[in-house]
């Protein structure tokens, strides 16, 4: 049957309430299986050895000393992991990623892996692994690798996107470009232009789970692998495509999962894991340490990024331009042209103009964290529209106003907008009680918006009615933050039934169609899309069951609050049947009962949020603690209050690590200096503020209770409104982030002429 | 590896004289268990000296404070004698890792560590503290500023282990204090620390002064022109500028991933002016 997604207004019983979620009991009592807790029986102990050099030649491996280590029942390298891509130059560097083939390409760059019978026999064996390199030049900063005299990381490697094609290689992989209308001529128009260049240091997602798999080969081609992953279907299809195995034969089963914020969307240890086992013919797990993690997994970029904004007096932005280099890791993606995207997507104007670069570095290769490239535009654009606002005397609120896009507006990256919550959640800060608190000594209010796409997406689910009346609710995107519940609230408001009722389970790869991962902000979105069509397709069967119950005309069967009902008074006031009553019969009246559905779901909705913080700086320090926050964003729809709350939560959280002290630190030989949580300081508990959320409602018009997804567009505004913050403390542009106490300090100093 | 639980010191002594090179002393543990989990690290025997008698205990003598060297740091927080003779101390060593970690670690392990980063060292230094020394030839006493040379590295001979930390009873109107900086507000490392202690005369002048700095150089530093700035004086903005020119000036920093050569000068100027303040109250209010 067909589904119809379009938003149509009701009033909600089981959504918007907040019940405890299902997975909350074993996760705080340590039942909760998490990708290290599955062990098989025979299990070998999986090992990687990593290159200790940012860039070099691999001459020559030769692994023999250690295959005689005692227990070791085998080692890989790349030559295990045979080149299959067909030219597809993403899987290609998946596949380099996970397994150098001619060169390490940064420091921490697998080279070679051992399964052995343990712990002790790996490290044993990883030690007498020999590997004669030739130490290449190596580049880190993104500026560094775009000078001509760079050393090139890749020589096949020439500039996309211009005109005409370049003749040498050179670092930068691709050019994008995005805007309408003419800045030139906009900027002639401005009264006040203001210019500035930024940077930000690379962060990494800071996962508290490190990536885990137990990967088992059998001798008939069949596979198992049980992961932590945001994207078990994706895993899948990866880990068949690199080891040339037909996607049927390799089941993937998703672990509970502790974080993964983007890094856990393509693989890194299971092509590994799966190859090691089918060398050895026994189950080999493979558990990541958190050293392992920063050199080698997830990392965001790090960015240069020079933005340029005019404006009449009277505080109409005239036009907008920005150019933005983000590194790339060693292999090409579209990094910057995603911050080149939504740079200016807050904003309504005329004449736009945005400029990206994607830079090869000898850093690990870059993925996806939380909205992806966003927060690193919108803290250079935000932090300009803010100087803007001083330059103009206008209040940065009012200004940003002024200019926000509304329903119509032509994106500065293409699309005309829908109805969409950027302006409502600036009226909403203007309004707050935070926007006019005074301020004490040393301290700075800064505010800032930020901009999501959202995705939709492949989705695919399945709906049981046990005989008892309860549900069962088997789906395919992996639960990151709290969809089980949001989806069992969806289940129970179509049916008509308690929450209680319902049991979400995250189906594996070998019982459900194909699903997305979890990113985008997809996960409830797509998925309750999914619920919905399912239970509906599930009641048209009760209503079926119905009709054969009391030997009436299909039509003549009403679904209504969880009951059928027999229309009218004509077959004498017949009694409801509850989902329970139905379900209690079935097996005599056709079997189980069941909805499924499979569906693309288009139409996500563009996710807007606004930020306020104030800051206290030390100024003898340079010591930043943040004193309070308020988050606001639109929802569409909040599904469950609470995780929408925590996802803003966690979005500021995040933003503030990474405003204040998260960054790479790499020493002069190209080698991470920080791979520990030590050192590479996310924030904990003492750290934060109670960060105070809003949630705003304008209905999503492509999904029928009007959702939006809500992950990610919450770290979006944190660089910006704390840079903006700490600027306004302490009076110095801070242009570089983190604005680590050392970098303040320095500003600081610089300023008075000490 | 080997693991053993002598319960005397003598045995302990003697079984660390006969090791390897890779032998360790196992108190606390919230440094060495941390160690051990490195792919470099390698232990062939491990000497735990919790079974032995006294290590465990904090002993107030008549002009001392004894504390065993396997003495936990939560419990010279609990230790109310001690805590109002050497706040700066009890707070030093309660700044170190996290709730969990200071039920475990100890000051002697803090100082045997060598981290120049050490919280409790330049507290320890402040105080003019004393450390007892048990090895194969006897015991011997030393200054707490004399036992590391530089990182990781310590001046105990092979088999010589530290017995107890001795702390002198503090004079009439003297105070300390510990400060250090970190850019988070727990589970850090110090970027730079400042331990001050002074006792002041009847009219409120300082009478002695000891400053010591940590991780702004290889080694815990004694600040000799900071304490002679603090001297002479009732701490007026003179003498904490030129005790914070002393610090930054008598700073040896080096750039690296927790902080810079410029950031670690001025900020250890900045906090030993701030713990000189508080020593000084803490010192009136005795």
């Amino acid at each position: 049957m067909s589904f119809d997604a379009a938003y149509k207004k009701q009033a909600f019983k089981s959504v918007g309430t907040r019940p405890l979620r299902p997975d909350g009991v074993d996760k705080v009592t340590g039942r909760a299986r998490y990708g290290a807790d599955f062990n098989m029986p025979g299990q070998l102990v999986a090992r990687v050895l990593r290159s200790p050099h940012a860039h070099a030649r691999i001459k020559r491996i030769d692994t023999a000393r250690a295959e005689a280590v005692r227990g070791v029942k085998a080692i890989i390298t790349a030559a295990d992991l045979p080149d299959l891509t067909n030219g597809d130059a993403a899987l290609f560097a998946i596949l380099d990623n996970c397994m150098a083939r001619t060169k390490a390409r940064y420091d921490g760059h697998a080279v070679a892996a051992v399964a052995a019978i343990d712990e002790k026999a790996a490290k044993e064996a990883l030690g007498l692994i020999e590997v004669d390199y030739e130490v290449l030049p190596h580049v880190v900063d993104v500026d560094a690798a775009m000078q001509p005299d760079a050393p090139i990381l890749d020589e096949t490697v020439f500039t996309t996107g211009v005109e005409p094609a370049p003749k040498a290689p050179s670092n930068v992989a691709n050019r994008s470009e995005f805007g309408h209308g003419d800045i030139e001529a906009g900027f002639a128009q401005a009264d006040i232009i203001v210019e500035r260049s930024f940077k930000t240091e690379q962060a990494h997602q800071g996962y508290i789970e490190p990536h885990a798999c137990v990967a088992s080969c059998n001798p008939d081609g069949t596979a198992d692998l049980w992961v932590c992953t945001q994207g078990h279907f994706v895993y899948r299809q990866n880990c068949a495509d690199l080891l040339g195995l037909e996607v049927s034969k390799l089941r993937v089963t998703s672990s509970e999962i502790g974080g993964g914020f983007g890094g856990k969307t393509h693989v890194w240890a299971e092509p590994v894991a799966l190859a090691l086992s089918r060398k050895a013919g026994r189950p080999v797990k493979l558990v990541m340490s958190r050293e392992e993690v920063f050199r080698a997994s997830g990392p965001t970029s790090a960015t240069s990024i020079d933005v340029k904004i005019g404006a009449r007096k009277d505080g109409k932005i005239t036009a907008a331009s920005a150019t933005l280099r983000y590194t790339n890791g060693p292999y090409g993606d579209m990094w910057a042209e995603l911050g080149a995207m939504t740079s200016f997507a807050c904003y309504d104007l005329e004449n736009v103009k945005t400029v990206g670069f994607e830079v090869l570095v000898n850093r690990p290769k870059v993925s996806a964290y939380r909205a992806p490239s966003a927060p690193m535009a919108a803290f250079a654009v935000e932090s300009a529209i803010d100087e803007l606002a001083q330059e103009i005397g206008m209040d940065a609120v009012e200004l940003r106003i002024q200019n926000a896009a509304s329903e119509g507006t032509r994106s500065s990256y293409g699309p005309v907008y829908g109805p969409i919550g950027i302006g409502p959640t600036l009226e909403a800060a203007k309004a707050h009680p935070h926007m006019s608190a005074p301020l004490g000594r040393n301290q700075g209010r800064g505010m800032a918006c930020g901009f999501w796409f959202n995705f939709g997406g492949q989705t695919c689910t399945d709906l049981n009615i046990n005989s008892d009346g309860t549900v069962t609710l088997a789906v395919g995107t992996v639960d990151v933050g709290g969809s089980r519940a949001s989806l069992s609230l969806i289940a129970a408001e179509e049916l008509g039934i308690d929450y209680q009722d319902i049991k979400a389970v995250i189906a594996d790869t070998a019982t459900l169609g194909y699903n997305d991962m979890t990113d985008g902000s997809r996960g409830t979105f797509s998925s309750s899309m999914a619920t919905i069509s399912a239970a509906r397709n599930a009641i048209e069967v009760m209503r079926k069951r119905a009709a054969l119950t009391w030997d009436i005309p299909l039509e003549d069967v009403q679904w209504k609050d969880g009951h059928a009902h027999a229309a009218g008074t004509k077959y004498g006031n017949l009694a409801p049947l509850s989902v329970k009553d139905i379900a209690a019969k079935s097996g005599n009246t056709g079997g189980p009962i069941a909805g499924h559905s499979e569906l693309v779901a288009d139409g996500a909705g563009v996710s807007f949020a606004t930020h306020i913080c104030d800051v206290e700086v030390d100024p003898e320090t340079g010591s930043t603690r943040v004193v309070r926050y308020t988050v606001i964003q639109d929802a569409g729809k909040a599904v469950h209050p609470s995780y929408v709350e925590g996802q803003y939560q966690g979005g500021a959280a995040q933003g503030i690590g990474w405003a204040l002290n998260e960054e790479y630190v790499y020493g002069d030989d190209g080698r991470l200096q920080n791979p520990g949580f030590l050192d590479y300081r996310i924030p904990v508990c003492s750290d934060l503020p109670m960060i105070d959320t809003q949630i705003l409602e304008i209905p999503n018009p492509n999904h029928p209770y009007g959702v939006r997804g809500v992950g990610e567009t919450s770290i979006v505004p944190p660089l910006a409104a704390i840079a903006n913050a700490v600027s306004n403390a302490v009076g110095v542009r801070m242009a570089h982030i983190p604005m680590s106490p050392p970098r303040i300090l320095s500003a600081l100093n610089r300023k008075t002429g000490s | 590896m080997r693991y053993e639980r002598p319960e005397t010191l003598m045995d302990a002594t003697a079984l660390l004289a006969e090791a390897s090179e890779n032998a360790f002393v196992l108190a606390g543990g919230t440094d060495l268990l941390v160690r051990m989990q490195s792919d470099d690290f390698k232990a062939d025997l491990v000497v735990d000296i919790k079974s032995i008698a006294g290590m465990g205990e904090v002993t107030e003598t008549e002009d001392a404070f004894v504390i065993g060297a396997a003495v936990p740091c939560a419990a010279l927080g609990e230790h109310e004698a001690l805590t109002a003779a050497w706040p700066g101390v009890v707070e030093a060593a309660n700044l170190i890792g996290s709730t969990q970690v200071q039920g475990r670690c100890t000051v002697s392990g803090n100082l045997c560590n060598a981290s120049p980063a050490a919280d409790s060292v330049p507290a320890l230094v402040a105080a003019n503290a004393k450390v007892r020394i048990a090895g194969p030839g006897g015991t011997r006493e030393a200054a707490v500023l004399d036992i590391p040379t530089g990182p990781g590295k310590t001046s105990l001979a092979k088999g010589e282990i530290i017995e107890s930390v001795i702390l002198p009873k503090p004079t009439a109107r003297s105070g300390d204090a510990y400060l250090r900086f970190t850019p988070r507000t727990e589970m850090d490392i110090a970027v730079v620390g400042a331990g001050v202690s002074l006792s002041l005369d009847d009219d409120g002048v300082v009478k002695s002064a000891r400053v010591a700095l940590g991780a702004v150089g290889p080694k815990v530093m004694l600040v000799e022109d900071g304490a002679r700035a603090l001297v002479g004086t009732r701490l007026e903005d003179a003498a904490l500028n030129a005790l914070a020119a002393a610090c930054s000036a008598g700073s040896n920093p080096i750039d690296d991933k927790r902080g810079t050569v410029e950031f670690r000068k001025q900020v250890a100027g900045v906090l030993a002016r701030r713990a000189a303040q508080t020593a000084y109250t803490r010192a009136g209010e005795k």
